[in-house]
């Protein structure tokens, strides 16, 4: 059965280095185009339920901001 | 050990604390890194870490773990001095290049020598960064910062140094390695490296070193996915990324 997964990103630790970006196979992530409290524009999710939990985003992600979660 | 498919949830051992660093420097990436580990190997209540005086000065604010701070340089010297009356205790220390390959060399060459069982992570990043961008004993021939603006003249300034090949002349260190922090794949390496780092310690081996070769966006004025280019292809050009000691025998390349 195919996993489901969720890419919660939070908006407040994220700092926009853009390093996600590029290292998703399938391009699920982009640059917001808001603002968040400390006035960084944040990486941001399309698509998002094509993610194949692969956790490169993630483990690219200096500040820790991206979690993968498993959906049941 | 969590596998790809389960997904990946913050390191328990980092604090919820925003960390101060700029967007996509080096040091929050070990951070992370250094957090799993400590949960992988399941230490987290029995590790005491030492904070260098640079941009980790405030390391203390996000492990959940106990952190001293040390003199500028010192941090091998007090780390020494924990584990020594502490030996059950599994004891770090996290120092920048200034911090261990300027002020701190003596401490960190001795401490090598001695074959103290402890941990050095070294954050090299070829620039002091807290101070704004000056010119470290580690920046590359030709490489502009604040105090050398024309470039690094090694006529009158020096080459960079290689921490790892001067520690590898010595006989007593068990496990001595470089990284580069340049993109997914060297996230992968760090974490290893860290892994069989503490894992010498744990087993009560020796004295382990590992260094990281890290971006450091701000000063070195790019974008962080330039910095990581930068990483990947001008530093690991002058500093080789390779495993220098394994076991406590020396590794040729």
């Amino acid at each position: 059965m195919k996993k489901h997964f969720r890419v919660a990103i939070d908006r407040e630790r994220c700092k926009g280095c853009e390093l996600c970006i590029p290292v998703c196979p399938l391009h699920l992530l982009a640059m917001s185009t808001t603002m968040n409290r400390k006035g960084y524009h944040v990486s941001e999710t399309v698509r998002a339920a094509e993610c194949l939990g692969c956790i490169k985003c993630a483990r690219m992600c200096p500040e820790a901001a991206i979690e993968i979660l498993n959906v049941p | 050990m969590k596998t790809p498919t389960s997904g990946y949830q913050r390191p328990a051992s980092l604090t919820d604390a925003a960390m101060h660093y700029c967007a996509g420097c080096g040091h929050s990436s070990v951070h992370k890194l250094l957090a799993e580990v400590l949960d992988e190997l399941e230490i987290r209540e029995r590790t005491v870490g030492v904070a260098p005086v640079g941009c980790a000065v405030f390391a203390y604010f996000y492990f959940k773990c106990d952190i001293s701070e040390a003199a500028h340089g010192r941090a091998a010297a007090v780390a020494t001095g924990i584990k020594r009356a502490l030996p059950d205790r599994i004891v770090f220390s996290y120092q920048g290049d200034g911090d261990l390959a300027a002020i701190g060399l003596t401490e960190t060459v001795h401490a090598a020598n001695r074959g103290e069982p402890i941990t050095v992570i070294f954050i090299n990043n070829t620039v002091y960064g807290m101070t704004g961008g000056q010119m470290a004993p580690t920046t590359l021939a030709g490489q502009i910062t604040a105090t050398s603006p024309t470039g690094r003249n090694p006529a009158t300034m020096g080459c960079p140094i290689r921490m790892c090949e001067l520690l590898n002349t010595l006989e007593q260190p068990y496990y001595i390695e470089r990284v580069a922090l340049d993109g997914h794949g060297g996230m992968v390496a760090t974490k290893k490296a860290l892994l069989t780092a503490f894992q010498t310690q744990v087993s009560g081996k020796g004295y382990s070193f590992v260094e990281v070769l890290s971006p450091c966006p701000t000063h070195f004025r790019c974008s962080p996915q330039d910095s990581l280019k930068f990483v990947g292809q001008k530093m690991a050009a002058q500093f080789p990324v390779r495993i220098f000691r394994k076991e406590g025998v020396p590794v040729h390349a």
